[in-house]
């Protein structure tokens, strides 16, 4: 090729490097600064750009995207509004290390500093929110930087990575050269875990007598599932997973624990209480994992293994922490570990736990309950599905009830707790997944944080089934209250003034259906599966003041853990 | 406990910024902070004082080599090294305070680099206790203002093995 021929301009570079990184799939909102891009997007074919109608929106999808696909998710919106506008879900992949890749456009590079119109400092905005950032300021750095944020993006830790695109930059031309290799001093991963460390984790393990293996997204990130799974079985070891680690090992399995924590089971958070080791796996001791990290896990010898460095001895400090890839790790010990320890004793200890304080709810006084639902839908999919939750009661109480089967399968916003989540997430998991059904549930508050995103679902034909848990409440906050704050009931009551949701929905073009009635249940659900070319939204309306349990109050230990209601005739 | 942290980073537009941000954004002390250029053209040094127990001094380092432009970083604590400040000192003059504040400028091995009728400027390097001690003797006279650089330090040639472990991290 001659020289010549390889001169392009920003935006074709920019296009060039999006192939060569395969991707597919770009969400995002058009404006000035980015003006020369989406002239260029208009006849690129590689890719399918999914407009959205806010760019948190946008962020979301993309993060539903990267969490379904474990592909990077890509986003590109204009300077200004527009960037400020993916700070919420920037910093909600960056709490749950999703691997995004966020494009601000930018100002000229020589207004930058002037309060140009729609200038924002979007790089340091997101300092402190994304994993890297890069601003360009030079055209014949752009590929380089594109290689470079979509590798630091997807590889180690992930995280959100944002590349800010001065106007100018784009529309200036250069030779373009693509990195295959990258090459960044400062940034190298650990993948393999000491042999050592991990010889003394089998020792360790196999002379266990009340083993408990504590599972987040990490194994999940890693693909370690199928690892897991053989490690667990192979030494009968039980597996209690985070709200991100739920999928990492099937839920149906005798020795899955389900969730531990605030809202964890009765009978997780005992066997964490009393086990003798406990294995993290791909976790970071979470305060809403641990409560009073002094009497968590107190009489365990603690592993930690993870891939970030920062997350070990941060919130508790353990006894043997390995550095390294999770999946490869679980694998090396499981290789490793010469005789299963006996945990039949153990094993049949839980269960005696399981039987004393089951997952209970009412379900005599025919009224309509969040839980019923979660069991239903369960039924109805039997752990296939791709459930996206929102952030709150629902969140907890599908957390508890849904059992899924698959890694990628359960997408939620869990560190940041960001309400809004759950809609777009749930589109952008659509455009991932083609094969198995995809669930939204969102409760009616934060359905509304981004509501705009319906037309996205309808325009787009997304067969995505929006579900709404619609207790006329701020659930979680009017729990908080209700146990921790006097009663009052300070502005967490919607009743008066939510929308008509099933109106909503139509005036988005979009099949829409309400009910109380718990006999409706079945058939509406079926109806909703019936449909695959296009979304469906179906509105639950459930009892107003019930309460997530078991739970840990914030900052608590296992031994207060509440597990009903202390006062039953504030059951309304 | 007092940690010296000495940290290369990539000399480019930003990296300062980062390191500002992760000490404060977790809540990381930082008593002093230094950067300038090193022997590479394109790295620079910052030398950051902080403190905390061993858990917080773990986490610092931690943090700073979680960050995708530093290169390298070193806690000092626990090697044999030199640091180094420098003292700006402007004091006012009284009657017969010059040859006073010259005397204790002499001791401290200081110079003077500044002189008019009303007030007197002088220079002091050294470890920082060295400094701190010839402000608490100058500031009888009325310090009107100093400045002083933050610590710069760097690891001696040769590691004694009386070292008790080794903070070194990359």
């Amino acid at each position: 090729m001659k020289k010549s021929e390889n001169i392009l301009g920003g935006a074709e570079i920019f296009f060039e490097c999006l192939r060569r990184e395969k991707v597919e799939h770009i969400f995002g909102y058009p404006g000035g600064a980015v003006l020369k891009i989406y002239e260029h997007l208009h006849d690129v074919n590689f890719l399918q750009h999914i407009l959205v109608r806010h760019e948190q929106g946008a962020v979301h999808a993309a993060e539903g995207y990267a969490k379904a696909s474990g592909k990077v998710g890509v986003v590109l919106v204009t300077s200004g509004p527009g960037a400020t506008n993916t700070v919420t879900g920037i910093a909600d992949a960056y709490m749950d290390s999703v691997p995004i890749v966020i494009f601000t456009g930018q100002v000229p590079s020589h207004l930058i500093g002037n309060d140009a119109f729609q200038e924002a400092d979007i790089v340091g905005i997101t300092r402190p929110i994304t994993k890297h950032s890069f601003l360009v300021r030079d055209v014949n750095d752009l590929a380089a930087t594109i290689r470079k944020a979509f590798y630091i993006a997807s590889t180690g830790r992930p995280g959100p990575v944002l590349v800010d695109l001065p106007k100018d930059v784009i529309a200036s031309k250069c030779e373009f050269i693509y990195p295959e290799d990258v090459e960044i001093r400062g940034y190298k991963p650990t993948y393999k875990g000491h042999v050592n460390q991990i010889k003394k984790v089998v020792e360790v393990i196999a002379a266990a007598k009340r083993p408990l293996l504590y599972v987040g997204g990490g194994v999940i990130m890693s693909g370690g599932s199928q690892e897991l799974a053989f490690f667990a079985r192979e030494n009968k070891l039980p597996v209690a997973m985070t709200l991100q680690g739920l999928g990492a090992f099937p839920g149906t399995d005798s020795l899955s624990v389900g969730m531990l924590g605030m809202h964890g089971t009765y009978w997780a958070n005992r066997a964490v209480d009393t086990c003798d080791v406990l294995v993290s796996l791909g976790a970071r001791f979470d305060d809403r994992v641990t409560g009073k990290v002094e009497t968590f896990a107190k009489n365990a010898y603690k592993i930690h293994v993870d891939i970030d460095p920062t997350c070990i001895d941060k919130n508790v400090v353990v006894d043997l922490p390995i550095v390294g890839d999770v999946k490869h790790i679980i694998a090396e010990i499981a290789s490793e570990m010469p005789n299963p320890p006996d945990t039949e004793e153990w094993l049949s200890q839980i269960n005696e736990w399981r039987e004393e304080c089951p997952l209970v709810y009412e379900d005599n006084d025919g009224r309509l309950r969040t839980e019923f639902v979660i069991e239903k839908i369960y039924e109805k999919t039997k752990g296939e599905a791709v459930i996206v939750t929102d952030v709150g009661q629902h969140q907890m109480w599908t957390a508890q009830f849904y059992r899924y089967n698959h890694p990628r399968s359960n997408l939620t916003s869990g560190g940041l707790g960001t309400m809004g989540f759950s809609l777009p997430a749930a589109i952008g998991a659509s455009f991932a997944v083609k094969n198995r059904p995809i669930i939204s549930i969102s409760g009616d508050g934060g359905f509304q944080m981004n509501i705009q995103e319906l037309i996205t679902a309808a325009a787009n034909k997304v067969p995505v089934k929006f579900i709404i848990i619609n207790n006329s409440f701020l659930g979680m906050v009017r729990q908080w209250q209700e146990l921790f704050h006097a009663e009052k009931y300070s502005f967490t009551d919607l009743s008066a003034s939510n929308p008509d949701f099933v109106k909503v929905g139509e005036a988005f073009g979009i099949e829409s259906y309400s009910t109380d009635n718990p006999k409706e249940v079945d058939s509406l659900l079926d109806k909703a599966f019936s449909v695959n070319d296009r979304p469906i939204l179906l509105e639950f309306k459930v009892v107003k003041a019930d309460m997530v349990f078991p739970m840990v109050p914030s900052g608590g230990s296992i031994s207060e853990m509440i597990v009903k209601r202390l006062n039953p005739k504030r059951m309304i | 406990m007092k940690h010296t942290i000495s940290v290369l980073v990539e000399n480019h537009f930003g990296a300062f910024d980062r390191v500002a941000t992760m000490f404060s954004g977790k809540g990381f002390n930082i008593r002093s902070i230094s950067i300038g250029e090193t022997e590479i053209v394109d790295i620079s040094r910052m030398t950051i004082v902080t403190e905390g127990d061993d858990q917080i001094i773990d986490q610092v380092v931690k943090q700073l080599n979680r960050l995708i432009d530093t290169i390298k970083v070193v806690d000092l604590a626990n090697t044999y090294h030199v640091e180094r400040e420098l003292a700006l000192i402007s004091l006012s003059l009284h009657k017969g305070s010059m040859e006073q504040i010259k005397n204790i400028c002499d001791i401290f091995r200081g110079n003077v680099v500044d002189i008019t009728n009303k007030s007197m400027m002088i220079e002091v390097t050294g470890p920082p206790d060295k400094i701190d001690a010839a402000v608490n003797v100058l500031a009888p006279f009325g310090i009107k203002e100093m400045a002083r650089s933050g610590i710069v330090a760097l690891k001696r040639g040769e590691q004694l093995k009386i070292q008790k472990k080794d903070n070194i991290t990359t």
